[in-house]
């Protein structure tokens, strides 16, 4: 029997025998139901009526006049029910749970953004549910904890480790192994043992579907480029998806340098990391020379992770994606700037993207187009960014 | 025959558990010395790992302990070469898929065998991944152990046929530490694993007393015990050798004639 979920050397299924058949039951459930008319009908809807899809692409004039460059669109992930992408995976993996006979979803969760949509998912879909997150990662986003704890979800901070989402990551794992029977580990991102990269990444792919058949009603044409900040990857994959084959359409993935990449202080995986084994997968990760795992830093908890998912490496490796490093400093700047710019409050993650664009958009002519993902809506950063310029406020 | 197998000659095995470097390379070297006097027939070395996926509180803190101490791949290849100056008593790394892939595979495995280590524990390596790591232990005459679980049902076989030195039993759901009670059906598992292949089977995760070192013995052929010993190095630190010694022959003491 051999290794399953490679993308090119990447991916596979490092995890504990325990696990090894809860994964590959989800992966014949995942293969039956993605096939069945009955299952997609109900998602879609639920993506519709019930998380707000088709998210809006939107042409950001004021910035695109102000960056004298490409024709700059935004992808309204932000508009979303919950406020971010995540809403569109967790509403597939907790459906397919619910057909495969689960009556308890548990998570991970770095921002929270992924905790409130598995909470959410939980409480439509009457499971119950269990959000693991890093203590540190609960104090710089008390809100989505409390929103949590509001859709009825418990959360557990985790103290282990940097206590941030690696930490919950291994936590969540670790209670999977205690307790398969009636529960699916939600997991947030295009990371893992397979078959979650490839499962999170068909969900997330209604984002470059969408983008693709928007972009073609507007303008009659496919983008030059699509941006998108890189985590773990989920948003970026569903935003690159449905352009892989469209090679002039140009693949930008923006990860968090924190306090810059020649600081330890960083999360940017592909700009600092090499080969690894963690988390179930083989990918990129930071580490040391001894493949201990790196305390990574980033100002946003959602993209504060030392690996990528190993579809975005493997990409990496063939030369069809691009990752940049992008600081906290500039994050922070494109925060500020597409608020006072287009009235849009991005999150934290999404405003990497932001920062990359205002530097690339002035490169490229008016005839250009660039498509940038909002993968989620910043409200549950702006205390956290108050505090980053010297203000304190109280939420 | 291997020197992982000759760990089951002596009656029913018992196999204790240490991280390396906690508190202290030197006092992992003693520890090794104390377990053997006091009749331990293999032992696992633990290389920490900064994210130890499979195991509890108990042996995370112990890896944190170690590696803050500045405790290396490197510095642990150079205590088993002094260690095995001492002793040939049969000895295994447990660690996790990164800190051998990190260290180069080949590299990693050729150094092990180089050092006279027996073979290799990865918590995270199942069946399907084994590959890549089996074939160079086969290269350089290592046993890369297998490990079956509670939910391993139709796998047990598969699994079996492939094993190397000894198949080692997860006892119960769930990561490493101390359990009250283990309740899975262990018998059962290593009747599948013995109709595979003739292998010894050891049964690990969960157990800390005599008693349940004696009932999992009873109906395989040995038991491995981690958490309750890194325990005790926890709790008495530099001073934990002769606790150690002495919990370990009381471990022994219970198995040796079943």
């Amino acid at each position: 029997m051999s290794s399953k979920g490679r993308f090119g050397v990447h991916g596979g299924q490092y995890i504990p025998e325990t696990l090894m058949n809860a994964v590959i039951e989800l992966e014949a459930a995942y293969e039956h139901y993605k096939k069945d008319p009955e299952f997609q009908a109900e998602l879609t809807q639920l993506l519709n009526d019930y998380a707000g899809r088709p998210s809006r692409l939107y042409y950001a004039e004021r910035m695109t006049k102000d960056l004298g460059g490409a024709k700059i669109y935004l992808k309204r992930e932000d508009l979303n029910h919950t406020g971010a992408h995540k809403i569109n995976n967790v509403l597939g993996q907790a459906l397919l749970a619910k057909k495969m006979g689960k009556t308890r979803l548990i998570a991970e969760t770095g921002a929270g953004q992924h905790g409130v949509a598995t909470a959410t998912a939980a409480a439509l879909l009457d499971m119950e549910c269990v959000v693991y997150m890093g203590e540190e990662d609960t104090i710089r986003q008390a809100l989505n904890v409390y929103r949590m704890r509001l859709l009825g979800a418990t959360v557990i901070p985790v103290k282990s480790g940097t206590g941030t989402l690696k930490d919950a990551v291994s936590e969540a794992f670790r209670e999977w192994t205690n307790r398969m029977d009636d529960t699916h580990y939600c997991l947030g991102s295009v990371m893992g043992p397979h078959p979650f990269p490839t499962i999170v990444r068909d969900f997330q792919a209604v984002i470059s579907k969408e983008i693709k058949e928007q972009m073609l009603e507007k303008e009659g044409r496919l983008p030059d480029a699509v941006l998108a900040c890189v985590g773990g990857g989920s948003n970026a994959i569903g935003t690159f998806y449905n352009f892989i084959e469209d090679k002039d359409v140009r693949l930008i993935g923006c990860e968090a340098a924190g306090r810059g990449v020649n600081t330890a202080e960083t999360a940017a995986t592909i700009a600092t990391g090499r080969l690894g084994i963690f988390h179930g997968m083989k990918s990129y990760f930071c580490q040391d020379e001894y493949g201990q795992i790196a305390p990574v830093y980033s100002i946003s908890a959602g993209l504060d992770y030392p690996g990528i998912g190993p579809e975005h490496a493997h990409l990496y490796d063939i030369g069809r994606a691009e990752y940049v490093p992008v600081t906290d400093e500039e994050a922070v700047e494109a925060f500020e700037y597409l608020a006072r710019t287009e009235g849009i409050i991005p999150a934290i993650e999404s405003a990497h993207a932001v920062a990359y664009a205002r530097k690339l958009a002035p490169t490229m002519s008016r005839e250009q187009i660039i498509v940038i993902t909002i993968s989620g809506r910043g409200d549950k950063d702006c205390a956290a960014i108050a505090r980053y310029r010297g203000e304190d406020i109280h939420e | 025959m291997s020197n992982v197998k000759k760990a089951f000659e002596n009656g029913k095995a018992f196999i204790p558990f240490i991280t390396c470097g906690d508190p202290s390379l030197e006092v992992t070297e003693q520890l090794v010395y104390a377990a053997e006097e006091a009749g331990a027939d293999l032992i696992e070395l633990g290389i920490p790992f900064s994210d130890p996926t499979a195991e509890g509180v108990v042996i995370q803190a112990a890896n944190i302990r170690a590696l803050s101490g500045g405790v290396t791949t490197d510095k642990i290849f150079d205590m088993v070469r002094k260690i095995r100056k001492n002793t040939q008593i049969p000895l295994v790394f447990m660690t996790y898929a990164n800190v051998v892939y990190s260290y180069g595979t080949d590299r990693f495995l050729q150094t092990a065998a180089e050092i006279g280590m027996d073979g290799l524990i990865l918590p995270d390596v199942p069946f399907e991944e084994k590959a890549e790591f089996d074939e160079p232990c086969k290269k350089y005459g290592l046993d890369l152990i297998s490990l079956i679980a509670p939910t391993s049902h139709e796998r047990i076989s598969m699994i079996a046929k492939e094993a190397n030195g000894f198949v080692y039993c997860v006892s119960s759901l769930g990561v490493t530490g101390v359990r009250k009670e283990i309740t899975t059906d262990i018998g059962a598992m290593v009747k599948l694993v013995k109709e595979a292949k003739d292998i010894p089977c050891a049964i690990g995760f969960g157990i800390s007393t005599p008693d349940q070192a004696a009932k999992m013995a009873a109906v395989s052929d040995g038991a491995i015990v981690g958490s309750a010993i890194v325990k005790l190095c926890g709790q008495y630190g530099e001073e934990c050798v002769p606790y150690v010694k002495e919990y370990i022959k009381s471990m022994k003491d219970a198995i040796r004639t079943i």
